[in-house]
């Protein structure tokens, strides 16, 4: 029977490669890629531009001396004319903002200093002028309290931070928690899209044998499990060809509209072209995934810079990430992942009658998938081995992801392998369920599905 | 050919199945004749396509035995047999050719021997200019000449056809039947369910009448309608006919234009036909232009069958076959 399933999936393979929807994007979206990240680096690098505040000083107290210029904000004193003046003044001279600090101003319990900008004032923007305002007033407290600027310079010195990580056998090496985090992010970003992206193409090809009412011709040649299986397996024999035809063009693509348009000092704005390969097609429709893929490229940034991938993997093996363990990890992942919710997408397909039915049973399947996700950035990259992390990655469902963002920071062997246990457990299981659902599901011609009819179908006599 | 007396390609013994809320299939045994037409014939929802379904190992027997050739059916009996399902489809967005290619290797030719036969059936029906055609271009006829290609490509010995007239036109349905009966010459079996019992019944060497689950009757088509004969006669002809005649009964009379007449006559047990002809042919003024004997229809041997057997279900069954 394992050349049935060679031959279901080889026509799932073949009639999806050669559709010109394939080839149209595969094509597209590189270019799409090239132009988005271009426009994303040019919208960081405006962003990133120095803003002036205008600092008008009327307490006495030379705080406006004080404030300390940082790349984002610079602080000048204006001086003369009142402060209805000022107001206007910053905005004709199409400064950021006003900073008034009124006279009388008590230096132990500062109430009254104002700021002033155009529109809507950002919490970063207000965050930046609040901590200089905070240093200002603690500097001159402390030069009240008798210190000598001297001390004071030394006072403001940064303490850099290096970062040390220790492996069992006592051996040291740096560590680098932007790196790390950076490789966990870009590993699980493309699991997600893929499984996302993909998963649903095996729920539409399983609906559209139902709906072409091929299904019954298919299931007296092949058994359910082959069909599915073909089906899954060719689907992922899709989904790689594109994203390795994606990789390739992107980054051919990029390197050519690059030095067009962009600084060559700037490279790093580039990296958003690379990380977001992992967003095309299907976030147009839903925004929500496209807004996570942006998010989780700004936090790619330092690890991809399209002119430094292989820098970056230079400084992966400098650095105590167990560079053969991730891939062997998101190998395993990446595939188990697929497979466990391929199976599900299929069943879907199969359960339902009409397309738009879908939505009741996708959610709840892509319940755990954008779960792990938002929890993986949230708490599992903060504390990689806390229990969090230990539980969602041991649970199939959410250890495609979760365990791909812990591998960088260092698994324990055994709950690796205990993981890609429970991973193999799960998806014979769902394959399990979802072939029974198929079989069932495929033969019931418009009937109405409810979840209390698809428990039926699983424990149907064969 | 004596088709009820060669050995059986397929046999149900004591077959059930049920699902959640229903009993499909209760105790139906069958045994099929190779190189007959054998009409599986019963209203919608008597378990037909269940039972095929069974047979096309689709699902499976609850209890009971299906054997083929004699050996319990198993996955290596797929390539032997073909099916046309009643919810029949292809591919849409595939080309005709690649279509029935890949239909074919899945029941187990070689790539070889399938692109030869494709040629020639599409040859047959005169249609091998659409092999490069994306399915969705054929009109719904063209589509089933297709799909019946899709059926019978792999040279099956039994060929399943789930109602298989349904949604054919007539020229295309006339097609179909002449090369059943070509591949039924060639030594093919074919099972014909329907619940339109007179569409098939011309072409069945045997019928098996499936109503609510349970078979009730099966044999040879003739023994069956000479068993449910009731000695009924139906003349035509010129005049007024009055039968008073104690040995006959005139079931129907009516009258026509011209001065013709229709009647039908049921005959007393040990009554022969002739006894009929002879009186209506010295009736005076009667000139008998035609004498054939009723032969019951297949319809209407069920609904009586239904009746002995099953009375209580009667009315619902005769719904069911209108």
């Amino acid at each position: 029977m394992a050349s049935k399933f060679l031959l279901v999936a080889q026509r799932e393979y073949l009639t999806r490669v050669r559709k010109r929807a394939f080839i149209m994007l595969t094509l597209l979206v590189p270019v799409l890629i090239a132009v988005f990240g271009v426009f994303v680096g040019k919208i960081i690098q405006s962003d990133e531009t120095t803003e002036i505040i205008n600092v008008r000083d009327d307490s006495g107290l030379g705080i406006a001396g004080r404030l300390v210029s940082t790349p984002q904000l610079q602080f000048q004193p204006v001086a003369g004319g009142t402060l209805a003046s000022a107001k206007t003044d910053f905005q004709r001279q199409k400064h950021a903002g006003l900073l008034y600090l009124p006279a009388g101003l008590d230096e132990k319990d500062p109430q009254g200093v104002q700021f002033f900008g155009k529109g809507n004032i950002s919490l970063s923007k207000e965050n930046r002028v609040q901590s200089a305002l905070t240093d200002a007033f603690a500097e001159l407290k402390m030069q009240k309290s008798g210190l000598t600027q001297a001390q004071l310079d030394q006072l403001r010195a940064k303490v850099p931070l290096n970062s040390i990580s220790v492996d069992e056998s006592g051996a040291e090496k740096d560590s680098n928690s932007g790196v790390t985090t950076s490789v966990a992010s870009g590993l699980a970003v493309l699991i997600y899209f893929f499984i996302f992206l993909y998963g649903v193409q095996i729920m539409r090809g399983v609906g559209e044998e139902k709906s072409s009412r091929i299904m019954e011709v298919m299931l007296s040649s092949v058994k359910p499990f082959d069909l599915m299986m073909g089906k899954i397996v060719g689907v992922a024999a899709v989904g790689l060809t594109q994203f390795l035809l994606w990789g390739i063009l992107s980054y051919g693509a990029t390197a050519v509209v690059l030095p067009m348009v962009m600084d060559r000092d700037q490279p790093a704005k580039t990296s958003v072209a690379a990380t977001t390969s992992a967003t095309p097609g299907g976030p147009a429709a839903q925004p929500s995934l496209a807004d996570n893929a942006a998010a989780s490229a700004d936090q790619m940034n330092p690890a991809k810079r399209a002119n430094a991938v292989g820098g970056v993997f230079g400084k992966i093996k400098e650095l105590n990430i167990p560079i053969g363990t991730i891939i062997f990890g998101f190998i395993v992942y990446f595939l188990g992942g697929y497979l466990l919710y391929g199976a599900l997408f299929g069943a879907v397909g199969a359960a339902v009658d009409d397309q738009t039915d879908t939505q009741q049973f996708m959610f709840p399947i892509t319940m755990p998938l954008i779960l792990s996700y938002i929890i993986g950035f949230a708490v599992i990259v903060r504390n990689p081995d806390g229990p969090v992390a230990f539980w969602m990655s041991m649970i199939p469902f959410t250890s495609p992801i979760a365990m791909v963002i812990r591998l960088p920071f260092g698994v324990p062997a055994w709950q690796l392998a205990l993981s890609i246990f429970l991973l193999i457990l799960g998806f014979i299981g769902t394959v399990w369920v979802a072939a029974r659902i198929y079989r069932v599901g495929i033969l019931m011609y418009g009937k109405k599905v409810t979840y209390k009819e698809l428990g039926k179908w699983m424990f149907y006599k064969g | 050919m004596q088709p009820s007396s060669s050995r059986p390609i397929l046999e149900a013994i004591d077959v059930r199945k049920a699902y959640a809320n229903h009993v499909a299939l209760s105790g139906v045994s069958l045994a099929i004749p190779e190189g007959s037409i054998f009409g599986l014939l019963g209203p919608n929802g008597a378990g037909k396509t269940s039972l095929i379904r069974i047979i096309t190992q689709i699902t499976g027997a609850d209890e009971g035995e299906i054997r083929f050739r004699g050996e319990r059916l198993n996955p290596s009996h797929i390539a032997h047999i073909g099916y046309l399902p009643e919810e029949r489809g292809l591919y849409k967005k595939m080309k005709v050719g690649e279509q029935l290619l890949y239909l074919a290797r899945l029941r187990g030719l070689s790539r070889e021997d399938a692109t030869a036969r494709i040629k020639q059936w599409l040859n047959r029906f005169e249609i091998k200019e659409w092999a490069g055609k994306n399915v969705e271009d054929l009109s719904k006829g063209m589509q089933q000449k297709v799909q019946f290609i899709a059926t019978v490509l792999h040279d099956p010995k039994l060929i399943i056809l789930d109602e298989p007239f349904s949604g054919f036109d007539p020229i295309n349905a006339n097609l179909i039947k002449d090369e059943i009966l070509r591949l039924k010459q060639e030594g093919a079996t074919i099972i014909f369910s329907t619940h339109r019992m007179e569409s098939v019944e011309e072409m069945c060497d045997n019928i098996a009448l499936i109503n609510r689950s349970r078979k009730v009757l099966d044999g040879p088509i003739e023994v069956i309608r000479d068993q449910f004969k009731t000695n009924t006669y139906e003349v035509e002809g010129v005049g007024k006919p009055i039968v008073t005649h104690p040995e006959f009964e005139v079931v129907e009379q009516k009258a026509r234009e011209n001065d013709h007449f229709y009647i039908r006559v049921q005959l007393h047990e040990g009554v022969r036909p002739n006894e009929l002809l002879r009186y209506l042919i010295n009736s005076p003024g009667i000139e008998v232009e035609s004498f054939r004997e009723k032969i019951p229809s297949i319809n209407e041997i069920f609904i009586r069958r239904v009746g002995e057997t099953m009375p209580e279900t009667l009315n619902q069954t005769a719904n069911a076959l209108l």
